[in-house]
């Protein structure tokens, strides 16, 4: 596996790309904390919110329809809010019958699911958008400046930088696993869940082993290169004129959306 | 492929404002002190070891075996490394994992992210050491069954907080979120606990010696069972009781008259969650949810004991 196999980050020359990871960072937070705090059925707020999601894509360079295509993974959560759709009082919609019981959809039930779906769907592009523009090694260093503590940072840094390591490891573990599983086709092979979950529960068990073991000798590379309980960063970040006054730009905009939603 | 399935990680978007600070207020609190202490404890080697630990959960929850009809249990991992790294190195890992999925893969919000790293990351740890330690000095086979029903019941309580925040957001509705996530998980947690299990026995009879056994003063031990216990508590006493709480929907349909149109399912082993001698009580629903808790803890323990035997 090629140890960028899991980045999301799309090479572009764009104003968005260039822009200080911190202001990223920054407005995809209050971006999100706003749609948050936007009151059910404020249309007109979530199509501005929509239209900031549109712009951002277009200075981005990736296409309109850019974070659009990827939105739909946080669909399947959509589940759990669906009994709003039954369960707030208001005028009767549809009746129909599921399992033998009948349910009825009510208008107030109906908005207050639409605009959770909506929220959700506006935050997610953001954040998307976020890890598309923006290396994730600077986003981490985004964080430390931002004042999370450098252990927890570090920590990430880590986890990105062999997570493709582990996953090759796993990758192995499982293969090793399914050409051990030889069955006659057809035919059932291996034993019960207990004797699967057992097998699967040693190939957890080897991991461990084998990332504690990887671990030591990292740390030992590490060492003799001159690490001293800290990350240091080739891309010192500055923030530029440019970088307040999107910023500016930004919340300006976001402050004017929380308004017309409350009108 | 590469993101397992996690149903409790919440996206952006259904959680409240308020919901989402008051667990980011728990979150930092309780980092706060991981961080702390870790850095008390523990030299500059053990951040390059809990970084790649934090990749090795992440890795092993990629982990799957077939159960039946096309699902697979997996496993969340909350528990274990708490086991075996220790509570509060296991949070800072927990939390790093939780993070990379929301930043990187979008699983799971970054507002909300407070919440996620609350339910799978600080309390799964808790409930997971706080059990094992409970019973440090027992036999293997013990250790292994109380192991196994801390994994069950860290994804419970995962499940559990996941209902409460959803239900006062406001975006579901308690009576139907509760039995609903509980039901799927309590089935999830039991493919968490077998791979705990069997990972904890692989590790024990490999390198017991990184289990570290007393390597945490005898107080802070104590105050780690206690922890454990009381949310284990919590989750046992707290679901039957908000469960059988009649409103939202159930309100609705007695309002608009359809509730008969409800039907009673073909057979259930405790029906309602309530013992059908102490009737429709709170002590019942109680007692419903101890037995089950118990039911799970005994079939561990045979688990474990079957283990030991084979060894």
């Amino acid at each position: 596996m090629h140890f960028d196999a899991f980045d999301r980050y799309h090479e572009k020359e764009s104003l968005l790309h260039k822009l200080d990871p911190r202001v990223k960072a920054l407005v995809t937070v209050i971006f999100i904390v706003s749609n948050a705090l936007l009151p059910d059925g404020a249309w007109l707020a979530f199509l501005l919110a929509w239209l900031f999601v549109l712009v951002t894509n277009v200075i981005s360079k990736l296409g309109i329809g850019f974070t659009l295509k990827r939105s739909i993974i946080a669909l399947p959560f959509a589940l759990i809010a669906i009994t709003v759709l039954f369960s707030i009082p208001g005028e009767p919609l549809a009746t129909f019958y599921f399992l033998s019981s009948q349910f009825t959809v009510t208008d107030n039930g109906l908005l207050r699911f639409v605009s959770i779906l909506i929220r959700s769907w506006l935050s997610i592009q953001m954040a998307i958008l976020l890890v598309a523009v923006t290396r994730f090694p600077d986003l981490i260093h985004a964080l430390e400046h931002l004042k999370v503590p450098a252990i927890l940072t570090t920590i990430i840094a880590f986890l990105y930088r062999y997570l493709f390591v582990m996953t090759d490891e796993v990758f192995r573990l499982l293969r090793a696993r399914e050409s051990r599983s030889g069955g006659v086709a057809g035919g059932r092979s291996g034993g019960g869940v207990v004797w699967r979950a057992k097998v699967a529960g040693n190939l957890a068990g080897q991991l461990f082993l084998r990332s504690f073991e990887r671990s030591d000798r990292i740390y030992n590379a590490m060492l003799s290169r001159g690490y001293a309980g800290r990350l240091y960063t080739l891309n010192p970040h500055d923030m530029k004129s440019y970088d307040y006054f999107a910023t500016a730009f930004a919340i300006g905009f976001i402050f004017i959306l929380q308004a017309l939603g409350r009108l | 492929m590469l993101l397992s399935p996690a149903p409790l990680h919440i996206p952006d978007g259904f959680l409240s404002v308020v919901v989402s600070v008051i667990c980011w207020g728990i979150t930092i609190v309780t980092l706060y002190f991981a961080i702390s202490k870790t850095n008390q404890s523990l030299g500059e080697k053990q951040i390059p070891l809990m970084g790649v630990m934090a990749a090795f959960i992440f890795a092993a929850q990629m982990i799957n075996f077939p159960v039946a009809g096309g699902t697979s249990g997996h496993m969340l991992g909350g528990a274990l490394a708490a086991i075996v790294l220790g509570p509060w190195a296991g949070m800072l890992v927990m939390t790093a994992v939780i993070a990379l999925q929301a930043l990187l893969f979008q699983d799971g919000g970054l507002v909300v992210m407070g919440a996620n790293i609350l339910n799978m990351g600080l309390i799964t740890a808790a409930i997971g050491y706080g059990l094992y330690r409970s019973v440090s000095g027992q036999s293997k086979a013990v250790k292994l069954g109380v192991t196994g029903f801390a994994a069950w019941l860290s994804v419970m309580a995962g499940a559990l907080f996941t209902s409460l925040q959803l239900w006062l957001s406001g975006t579901s509705q308690l009576n139907i979120v509760i039995p609903a996530m509980m039901g799927v998980h309590a089935l999830i947690g039991i493919g968490e606990a077998l791979i705990t299990v069997f990972a904890l026995a692989f590790i024990m009879q490999t390198r017991p010696d990184l289990l570290g056994e007393g390597s945490e003063s005898a107080k802070a031990s104590k105050n780690w069972i206690y922890v454990g216990g009381a949310i284990a508590l919590l989750v046992v006493f707290l679901s039957p009781l908000a469960s059988g709480d009649p409103d939202g929907l159930e309100r609705v349909a007695i309002d608009m008259g359809f509730i008969d149109a409800g039907q009673e399912a073909p057979y259930s082993i405790i029906p309602d969650y309530t013992l059908p001698f102490l009737g429709e009580t709170a002590l019942s629903t109680i007692l419903a949810g101890v037995i089950g808790a118990a039911v799970v803890a005994v079939i561990m323990v045979l688990v474990g004991r079957g283990l030991k035997a084979k060894s």
